[in-house]
Order: structure tokens, then C-alpha cells, then sequence
């Protein structure tokens, strides 16, 4: 039977690698995701999770050592955020060109400078083009949900790509809630053992792996990883049915709420999404036709998703706590590209709030409506919002 | 019938022709003795000659014989990046200590690689015991690259951002000695050695390969393009590295500064060969001969490394 208990959101993460059971772990302590190797330690300490632990020096050298065990033909496990996560940043790409599903734990924080503990998506979102899936949690339970999830898409051998599982940082890592932890033989019969049939380091049939990849091959080797991350949503989709019908939760590329008859919808990803439930209902009885939705995945891309998404909007608003500068919200460039030869479709609009571990508040939100509902009757509003700024300071 | 003495060095190979290393290279010349004498160790530990794999930095070595779709490596083989290859090979070896399978790791650098972007990692790897031997192939500068300086380039030396000048002498710091600081940690093995002495290189691999947790072992690998020098002299420069005091060779086990084994050294400290011999075959040295204090301050230098692993030297 499942066993319920109330933990953090790193816990949640903690207990996914015990579930997951990979070989070797490498970490390295950073805020907020710390708690994730320390209660990976206690495990291995306990003999609860029979693993190599590598307490590494630094981020850079932890993705290393995952590199090196999953090209050694192993289940390999990391968990970091922020700095951490940049300072990985080569690597990454590395990880991904060589086919190598490692998993990644994210505390979703903000980057320096100034240096801040505290939540946005920035870690993650800037790695969006490393060749890494990306996975969004609204809360603990999906947090530990996504992560055997990634394992099973990492490595089914139409993908075989890493993924990064993002929780938001102490919204998520650091406060309780209740979790289901799955059962192990379930589990154990959802993932099955880590078998590679392209990476390993073996005596007895020696290979070479992460050879110089000359002009005549190296645009081949991107574009295996562009099909596999192509590949990667149905995938996802296959993997999502599998989950539901082993431990009876549901998950979506994007999981919409009271989209119906919507004319506004607010799109966002991570812990937020919980908010804007709430904040819908309070909108509804209200009187205003306002929907939410969530993007639980990030790469790929949920391009099909978003157009159905657009279909049903008149403003598609999207919330999100990063910015690409120059541009806008990352997420909203994505979006843009996804309908950008629809013939038919919604308001785009940008919010970016919440940086830094801004607190994202109803009045903020009723900030977003208010623009929303100007452009919807047809007022010039900006495409690219900063919300919840402290103009005063400036 | 005539009786058939084994070889004093396996004739197994794992570095296979074909490689695309300049004629006359050091470091090529290392690749093929390291893995000689890992197999041996492999086969006198294990029972298996091949029970190891290969972690290489990013580097000459490792661009030259992995060129897609082609591979010189008999033997498992990974290359990741250029700083990380001490903690790739942490993640290896702990792989393998969880799939079961006996042997070691060999970690494979330059000393660009080693001696500088690869030293933390380097040392989280020696101080976390992992069963890894690091293979520091120093050929003293970035070559891959065109001939940069490094940490481990020693004094005096020409290279493309050390160049002689009105204002420049060439490489104006002392070579930094990554053997001493792995030695510092304290772990079963540290050696240098230079393919000028393959034996003794040969003999200190297979004692890294064997030890149980890691070894570090630092080669003198002459760069033919690097050091300026004609193809056919490589090796016989890295012998005068050694016979005019320039390139100690010593072993150090368990950290012990106290006890440090030396090789090729004479009984009296006094080296018959003067450092110019070394010197005078290299190009990268060429601008020194007008300035006899530079080459006094690279005597001074030496000196006081040995004073340092505790030999008074004299030094023609």
C-alpha cells in the first residue's frame, strides 16, 4: 500500500531517487535543494538505497561524475539549483549529446546579481537550450511524481535524453505537505532495471565514447538530439497513461482549468498554478470568464498543446517568473513561436513577476486581468509586463 | 627448443596506429606505455589485462585519436571536457564498484588540463580515494590550443603568451609542481617520470595501477611543435631532463614528504650535465643563451626544488 506522509518538497525529491533506485549519486550543497542530497545521504547511510554517494566539490564536478556513471552504463541522480545549475551549464549540453538520461532535481531559484536565495525559474529556463527536458512541479507530490516520470522517458530508447524535474525554491523545497510515496515493487516494475545498450564502459566490449565530431558529423549528432527531444512528447504522453493507470495520478503536457468558456487565460508553470486556481474561482464568481492553465512541460515544448490552449482564448496571458532581457518572458517567446502561423489566434501578453521570491499576490493578479481585460476590448497595452514592481525604488 | 623471455613490457596494445599525433610526439609515446603497463598490472591484480577504462580530458591526446567515426582506444574510452576528467572518472569508478567488476580507471590530462582548469576536480577526486590513477602527461604549455603557457610551464620558456621581448624574459614565473600538491593529499602514490626513462615510467604506472584508492603520476612528454625541437630528438631530450637535474624523478607514498624515493640520482648530488644541453636542443629556450641570468635564475629554481624533496644539488 502507498504510504502517505508529510514532508518537504526536497524530501519529496529524495524519497523519488530512493524509489528510482540509481546507482550513483553525486551532489553538491546549495540553497535551496540541500536538504535533497542530505536525505539522499541518510538513506545510503541507513542502508535504505544501495548507492554511491560522491560528495563532490563543486556542481561542476557533480554532473561530471553523472556523466561518468551513466557512460558506465548506470542510473545516475542529481539534485541542485541556481548557481549550481549555471555553473553545470556546459556540461549539460554535454549530458545531452551524449544521450546520457540523467535526472536532475531542481529548487528553482533565482541567479545572481544580487545574489538571492529565493524562487524564480531563471536556473532552469536558461538552460533551455542544453538538450535537457524539463519538468515543472506544482507541488510535492509532483515533484516526486515527475521525477520517476523523467527516468522513464530519459530512458526509453526513443529519447535518451536528460531531464530536470524544477520545484519551486521553499515554496515547494522547503514547506511541508502531505505525499503519497508510491510502493517499490511498483515502482521497480514501472522503471525496470537501467539496461544501455549505447553507453557503457566495458572491458569486454570496448567503445569509445564523446568523440571529436568534425563538420562532416557534427550537425548530425545536434540533429539526433533535435528528433529525440521530437520524439521525446509522445513519449511523454505514453508515460503519463503508463503512471496514471500504476498509481492513479493524472499528468498533462498542459493541465487547464475552467478553460471552457474562458476569455482570459492565465497560463503559467510550477507552484503558481496553484494560486491561480484560486484566483480563477474568486474571478468566476465574479462574474469574469477567466481560465488557468499549467505547463507541466517545458522542452519539449508543448507546441500542439498551446495552439488547443489558444483556440479556446481570446488573451492568452502568460505569467512567468524569468525574463529573457531583450526580449521578454522566455515562455512567452515560445508561445509566440507556437502560434505564430495559426491564423486565428489570441491576445498575447507577457507577466513577468515573482523574481527573486516576490511573493505573486491577487492584487498583482487582479494587475494582470485589469491589462488583460484592456486588450481584450481592444485598448494598445504592452506586450512585455513587469508586475509587482516597486515603482518607489526605481 | 629455445626458451622464450617474456618481454619487460607487454605486447599487448591498446593504442592503436592511425592516431593523428605529430611525428616524434611525447605524449603519444606515454598513451602507449600507461596502457602497456595498466594491462599488466590489470592482469597481475585481476587476472584480466583489460579490466580498466579510460577517462581522457579534453586535449592533444584526446582530439588525436578519437575523431569520429574513428577511435585509436582498444579499451573503454570516454572523453567529456577539458576540466572535469578527475571527476568523470569519480563517477566511473563508483559505477563500477556498483555493477561489481574489478579494476581501475585511468584518468588521462595534460597539464592545462591537470595543472590548472582540471586542478579542483583533480583534487576532489584524490581527496574523495577514489580508485583512479590521474595521468598527468606534461608536455608544459597549451598545445592544443597553439602553444599557450601553463602553470606547468617553466621559466624562461617561449610560448605564444609568454613570448621574449624588450620587456620579457619569456615565462617569468616558476613551473608549478602538481606532483607535490598531490602528494599533499596524502594519497597511496604519487611518481614523476619521463618518457627519457620509459622503463622507470613503466615501472611506476604499473605500481599506480596496482595500489588500492588513487595514484598520481606526472610524465615529462617533450612536444615536438611546442618545444621547437626536431621530430627524432623527443626522447632524448626528456633523457637530458632528467640527467641535468631539470626533471627529479621521485616516488611519494601516503604523503610522506620524509621519505621520498629518487631515481636516476647521483650519490654525490652533483649532476654531471649541464641544464644548457636541455636547454640548447629546444627552440623554446633559444632566447636565453643571451641572457646567462635568466638561465642562472631557472638553476636557482631547480636548485631550490630539490632543497625543497630534500637533496642538496650542484648543478654544472
Amino acid at each position: 500500500m502507498p504510504m502517505r506522509k508529510v514532508m518537504k518538497g526536497n524530501e519529496a525529491a529524495a524519497w523519488a531517487a530512493k524509489l528510482a533506485k540509481p546507482k550513483v549519486i553525486a551532489a553538491f550543497p546549495i540553497t535551496p535543494s540541500t536538504l535533497v542530497p542530505e536525505k539522499i545521504s541518510e538513506f545510503v547511510a541507513d542502508g535504505e538505497l544501495d548507492a554511491e554517494f560522491i560528495k563532490v566539490e563543486s556542481e561542476h564536478s557533480a554532473i561530471s561524475a553523472c556523466v561518468g556513471a551513466s557512460a558506465a552504463g548506470v542510473r545516475a541522480f542529481t539534485a541542485t539549483a541556481s548557481q549550481g545549475l549555471a555553473l553545470m551549464h556546459e556540461i549539460l549540453f554535454i549530458a545531452a549529446g551524449m544521450r546520457l538520461p540523467i535526472v536532475m532535481a531542481i529548487g528553482n531559484r533565482s541567479l545572481s546579481a544580487p545574489i538571492n536565495i529565493w524562487n524564480d525559474w531563471q536556473d532552469t529556463i536558461s538552460e533551455r537550450d542544453t538538450g535537457w527536458m524539463q519538468f515543472y512541479a506544482e507541488n510535492n507530490q509532483e515533484a516526486l511524481d515527475l521525477i520517476l516520470i523523467a527516468f522513464k522517458v530519459a530512458e526509453d530508447e526513443r529519447v535518451l535524453l536528460p531531464a530536470m524535474v524544477g520545484f519551486d525554491a521553499f515554496i515547494l523545497t522547503h514547506t511541508v505537505e502531505p505525499v503519497e510515496i508510491p510502493d517499490q515493487e511498483v515502482v521497480d516494475e514501472f522503471l525496470g532495471e537501467y539496461v544501455p545498450k549505447h553507453a557503457y564502459l566495458d572491458p569486454a566490449r570496448p567503445i569509445t565514447q564523446g568523440s571529436l565530431g568534425f563538420p562532416a558529423h557534427y550537425m548530425e549528432a545536434r540533429y539526433k538530439v533535435w528528433e529525440a527531444m521530437e520524439n521525446a512528447r509522445e513519449v511523454i504522453k505514453e508515460v503519463f497513461d503508463e503512471f496514471e493507470k500504476k498509481f492513479g495520478r493524472r499528468y498533462h503536457m498542459i493541465e487547464e482549468y475552467k478553460t471552457e468558456d474562458a476569455e482570459i487565460i492565465l497560463l503559467t508553470m510550477g507552484s503558481l498554478a496553484g494560486t491561480l486556481k484560486d484566483f480563477v474561482d474568486k474571478k468566476r464568481e465574479e462574474g469574469v470568464k477567466i481560465g488557468a492553465a499549467k505547463m507541466t512541460v517545458y522542452r519539449p515544448f508543448p507546441i500542439e498543446e498551446i495552439k488547443a490552449l489558444a483556440k479556446k482564448a481570446k488573451v492568452l496571458a502568460i505569467l512567468e517568473k524569468n525574463v529573457s532581457f531583450g526580449i521578454g518572458g522566455a515562455v512567452f517567446a515560445d508561445a509566440s513561436r507556437a502560434l505564430v502561423n495559426e491564423k486565428e489566434k489570441p491576445i498575447l501578453l507577457d507577466f513577468i513577476l515573482g523574481l527573486g521570491g516576490r511573493d505573486v499576490t491577487f492584487e498583482q493578479l487582479e494587475e494582470v486581468v485589469e491589462i488583460s481585460k484592456k486588450a481584450l476590448e481592444g485598448e494598445k497595452v504592452e506586450e512585455i509586463n513587469w508586475i509587482g514592481l516597486r515603482k518607489e525604488i526605481l | 627448443m629455445m626458451a622464450v623471455k617474456k618481454p619487460p613490457i607487454t605486447t599487448r596494445e591498446y593504442w592503436a596506429p592511425g592516431h593523428a599525433a605529430c611525428a616524434g610526439c611525447g605524449p603519444a609515446i606515454v598513451m602507449k606505455l600507461a596502457t602497456k603497463a595498466f594491462s599488466e598490472a590489470m592482469e597481475e591484480k585481476y587476472g584480466d589485462p583489460n579490466a580498466f577504462a579510460i577517462v581522457h580530458a579534453t586535449g592533444c591526446m584526446e582530439v588525436v585519436s578519437a575523431v569520429f567515426p574513428y577511435t585509436a582506444w582498444k579499451a573503454p574510452w570516454i572523453h567529456v571536457a577539458f576540466e572535469n576528467a578527475a571527476a568523470a572518472a569519480s563517477g566511473v569508478e563508483a559505477a563500477w564498484k556498483k555493477l561489481g567488476r574489478k579494476g581501475k580507471i585511468l584518468a588521462i590530462g595534460g597539464d592545462g588540463g591537470t595543472a590548472d582548469i582540471g586542478l579542483q576536480a583533480l583534487s576532489g577526486m584524490l581527496e574523495r580515494r577514489h580508485n583512479v590513477v590521474y595521468l598527468m602527461y606534461d608536455n608544459e604549455a597549451y598545445m592544443n590550443t597553439g602553444i599557450q603557457r601553463s602553470s606547468s610551464t617553466p621559466y624562461g620558456a617561449w610560448t605564444t603568451t609568454s613570448p621574449p621581448g624588450k620587456y620579457s624574459i619569456g615565462e617569468d614565473k616558476p613551473k608549478k609542481w602538481v606532483a607535490l600538491i598531490a602528494a599533499a593529499h596524502q594519497v597511496p602514490y604519487v611518481a614523476t617520470a619521463s618518457i627519457g626513462d620509459p622503463y622507470d615510467f613503466y615501472r611506476k604506472m604499473k605500481k599506480a595501477a596496482s595500489v588500492d584508492g588513487p595514484a598520481f603520476v606526472q610524465v615529462l612528454a617533450p612536444c615536438v611543435p611546442g618545444w621547437r625541437i626536431p621530430s627524432e630528438k623527443t626522447v632524448e631530450i626528456a633523457k637530458l631532463a632528467i640527467e641535468t637535474g631539470l626533471w627529479p624523478l621521485f616516488e611519494i607514498e601516503n604523503g610522506d614528504f620524509h621519505n621520498i624515493k629518487f631515481q636516476r640520482f647521483p650519490k654525490d648530488g652533483k649532476f654531471k650535465k649541464p641544464i644548457e644541453d636541455y636547454l640548447r636542443l629546444q627552440g623554446r629556450f633559444k632566447h636565453l643563451f643571451k641572457k646567462p641570468e635568466a638561465i642562472q635564475e631557472l638553476k636557482n629554481q631547480i636548485k631550490e626544488l630539490w632543497r625543497i624533496l630534500g637533496k642538496e644539488v650542484e648543478l654544472p
